[in-house]
């Protein structure tokens, strides 16, 4: 049935997902890598949130953390996650089986390449679903799948095929009808559409689109493409280093983003509308198991000041529903003086 | 005149799948009559793009020999890889470098990222000294932002997909091949990243002579950087011009789709229309003859079912279309 635009955003103020200082290290010979640095974000119900960020900045343990799948070495050092009131990160091994996947479902990033060769596509699926809901009827269970395929956009003769007979945005789309087949209430999604051509993709995100609103799913999309994320979401965040720099509606992080970070990623955005010099900014990071006093953009920032080589700055809601971690603003969202100053410089 | 660095004459690959449920035992025609010239100079990077399935990675791995055609013909400096003695596939090897979609495979997991630089280096007998080969790493790491300290020691599982691609392109440029084939070298980084690889590739193009296949289904890259660019729609070339001219006026109608579809970066320019997949009964039954983008394409005509389109010249400057559309223009166009 559908929802009145009432109902839709009392909904959309309900909280379904909270993470709050969730830290995950990656044990190493020399030093934990530490990959979360202290994260707190929340996710609303029916939202689509966009975790974007630079390649290594901790997303996909991000995501681990979450649904506590975070391998040796790794492991989560701090931190609490709450899914519709249940607190996740202490609740007993037992239990939270329950819940991923039924409730918390993960399509991890390079899924398509850990399918398993050996068995055809639609057992793969198949044994998920039984996994979890025990044994049924084979007739009951194609059905399924084909509803899924349906959704997903694959065509029929994948049923029986191998995953090696198939291009990557089809595994891709294999991958993506296991993470909703159990009907979650959160998924969140790693890349799930990197590898697909814009057809496909645009399709596949107006499918994914579609499934959340019928089956009233929350959705965490990891990516990089910033058009996709124009596209998809309602809201980003903006990840560095383990830490999250920005978070705001996307319209926002498009039209103005405050963090320097944030303006780089949006700076650097390829267009179709016209060729522009590449836009680079220094690639060079800290070491993560030694990350410096501060704040953890300063070797790439452009208006770095003395105080951001002591004090990290703490992610701040500046505007309404506009966090940011930078000490170039006020509490109010102004520029600070000395800022406009350096920056100028 | 010297003959292309490569050339693909007609290649066509025939893949046989497995049967069972609703799929009886059936060929997959991957790549179909393809042919691509790359020139000795000036150096360029030539985009292959297309859906998901239209033959990318099978193009990939025909040429740097993983698979064999079906039929046609390879030549590298006018030479058949079918006929290669041992010395020459080594020598072919070395000048034609991959970069994968998704680098993990290729890496051993038990081994530190710094195996991957010894092995090439001690296989090509690229450096004389330990120092040497110390600086030569470092010097490639550096070309694409990475240092030797926070990578070298650490095994592959250890490093973001975006640093494990990163390494791959820091590794052929070790080799400094004559074309490197790059299979979405970029599809698991962040824009300023991406921006960092992409002029790696123009770095490489420039200043040591290095052609690309750069494979990709993400136009907007290839517009940035892409000389020539060819449309793939299953299997066979549909569109192929300079970058500029094919994005800028796409002439047949799925390349028109496709540009249509890249998603804008701007949350006010929402999609506000739906696209649809065809029905695979649909797409199955009409693609045995004619045109392949038949079943899903809004300008049909009978004409259209008759056999495969030839590719038509548009303008008489390199830029042409797969399509019955262009038929009569292109007969008629003089050559300017
Ligand atoms: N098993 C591991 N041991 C040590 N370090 C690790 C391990 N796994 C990941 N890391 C490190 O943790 C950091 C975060 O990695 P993660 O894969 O979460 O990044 P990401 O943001 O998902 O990157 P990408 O966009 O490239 O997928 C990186 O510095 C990475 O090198
Ligand atoms: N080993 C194989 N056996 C059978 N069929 C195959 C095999 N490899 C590829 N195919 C089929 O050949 C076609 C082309 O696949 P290919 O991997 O080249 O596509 P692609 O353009 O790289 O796609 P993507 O963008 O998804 O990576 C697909 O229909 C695929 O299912
Ligand atoms: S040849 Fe015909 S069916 Fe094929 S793209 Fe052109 S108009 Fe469409
Ligand atoms: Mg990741
Ligand atoms: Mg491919």
């Amino acid at each position: 049935m559908a929802e009145t635009p009432a109902e839709q955003v009392k909904r959309r103020q309900r909280k379904v997902l909270e993470v709050r200082n969730l830290r995950v290290h990656y044990e190493t010979p020399t030093g934990d890598v530490i990959a979360v640095a202290g994260i707190d974000f929340d996710l609303y119900d029916g939202e689509t949130l966009g975790l974007v960020g630079e390649s290594g900045s901790g997303k996909s343990t991000a995501a681990y953390g979450i649904l506590k799948l975070v391998q040796p070495p790794g492991r989560i050092v701090d931190g609490d996650v709450t899914l519709d009131g249940d607190e996740l990160v202490h609740m007993s091994d037992s239990n939270f089986r329950q819940i991923r996947w039924t409730k918390l479902a993960l399509i991890p990033q390079g899924a398509m390449n850990s399918l398993n060769p050996t068995m055809r596509v639609h057992r793969q699926i198949t044994d998920a679903i039984e996994a979890h809901e025990g044994k049924q009827d084979k007739e009951t269970l194609r059905e399924r799948v084909l509803e899924l395929f349906r959704m997903v956009g694959l065509p029929q003769r994948v049923y029986n095929m191998f995953p090696h007979e198939l291009s990557g945005g089809m595994k891709q789309r294999v991958c993506i009808a296991m993470g909703i087949a159990l009907h979650p209430t959160v998924v969140i999604a790693d890349e799930s559409t990197s590898a697909l051509d814009v057809v496909v993709q645009r399709v596949v995100a107006q499918t994914m689109l579609r499934v959340k609103q019928a089956l009233g799913v929350s959705m965490i999309m990891i990516g990089h493409d910033m058009g996709l994320m124009a596209q998809m979401v309602d809201r980003i965040a903006v990840m560095y280093a383990g830490k999250l720099v920005e978070v705001a509606p996307v319209e926002t992080i498009f039209d103005e983003p405050m963090h320097p970070y944030s303006q780089v990623l949006i700076e650097s955005i390829p267009s179709l509308k016209e060729r522009k010099p590449l836009k680079i900014t220094e690639g060079i990071t800290h070491d993560p198991r030694n990350p410096p006093p501060g704040c953890i953009f300063q070797l790439r920032c452009p208006y770095v000041m003395e105080r951001c080589r002591s004090d990290a700055p703490p992610l701040r809601e500046l505007l309404a529903r506009h966090e940011v971690a930078c000490h170039l603003y006020n509490d109010d969202g102004s520029l600070i003086e000395d800022a406009t100053m350096e920056a100028a410089s | 005149m010297a003959p292309p660095v490569l050339e693909i004459r007609n290649a066509t690959k025939v893949y046989r799948t497995s049967g069972g449920f609703l799929s009886p035992k059936k060929e997959v025609v991957a790549l179909q009559d393809y042919s691509l010239t790359i020139d000795r100079e000036p150096a360029s990077i030539t985009t292959i793009a297309g859906e998901s399935g239209s033959g990318k990675t099978t193009l990939a791995n025909v040429v740097l020999g993983f698979t064999p055609l079906t039929s046609g013909q390879i030549l590298f400096h006018g030479q058949d890889l079918a006929t290669m003695n041992r010395r020459q596939l080594l020598h072919y090897r070395r000048n034609v470098q991959a970069v994968f979609q998704d680098p993990f495979g290729v890496y051993n997991p038990f081994y530190r990222i710094e195996h991957v630089f010894h092995t090439v280096i001690r296989h090509f007998k690229l450096a004389d000294s330990e120092s040497q080969m110390r600086d030569m790493i470092e010097e490639a790491l550096n070309v694409v932002g990475l240092h030797g300290v926070d990578v070298l020691r650490k095994y592959p599982h250890q490093l973001s997909g975006g640093q494990r691609q990163r390494i791959m392109m820091a590794r052929v440029y070790l080799i400094k091949p004559e074309v490197i084939v790059a299979d979405e070298p970029v599809s698991m980084v962040d824009a300023s990243l991406r921006a960092a690889i992409l002029e790696a590739m123009l770095g490489l193009r420039d200043e040591l002579g290095v052609s690309f296949l750069y494979i990709t289904h993400d136009l907007s890259t290839a517009y940035q950087v892409g000389d020539r660019i060819n449309i793939l729609y299953q299997g066979s070339v549909a569109e192929t011009g300079t970058t500029v001219q094919v994005i800028d006026q796409p002439q047949h109608p799925y390349v028109q789709l496709l540009v249509e579809s890249v998603p804008a970066p701007d949350p006010s320019e929402k999609w506000d229309t739906e696209i649809e997949l065809p029905d695979e009964e649909v797409l199955r039954s009409a693609t045995s003859t004619g045109c392949r983008f038949y079943p899903r394409c809004p300008q049909r005509m009978d004409r259209c079912l008759e056999a495969l389109p030839p590719l038509y010249d548009i303008d008489g400057r390199g830029h042409e279309a797969a399509c019955y559309l262009y038929e009569d223009e292109a007969q008629m166009a003089p050559a300017p």
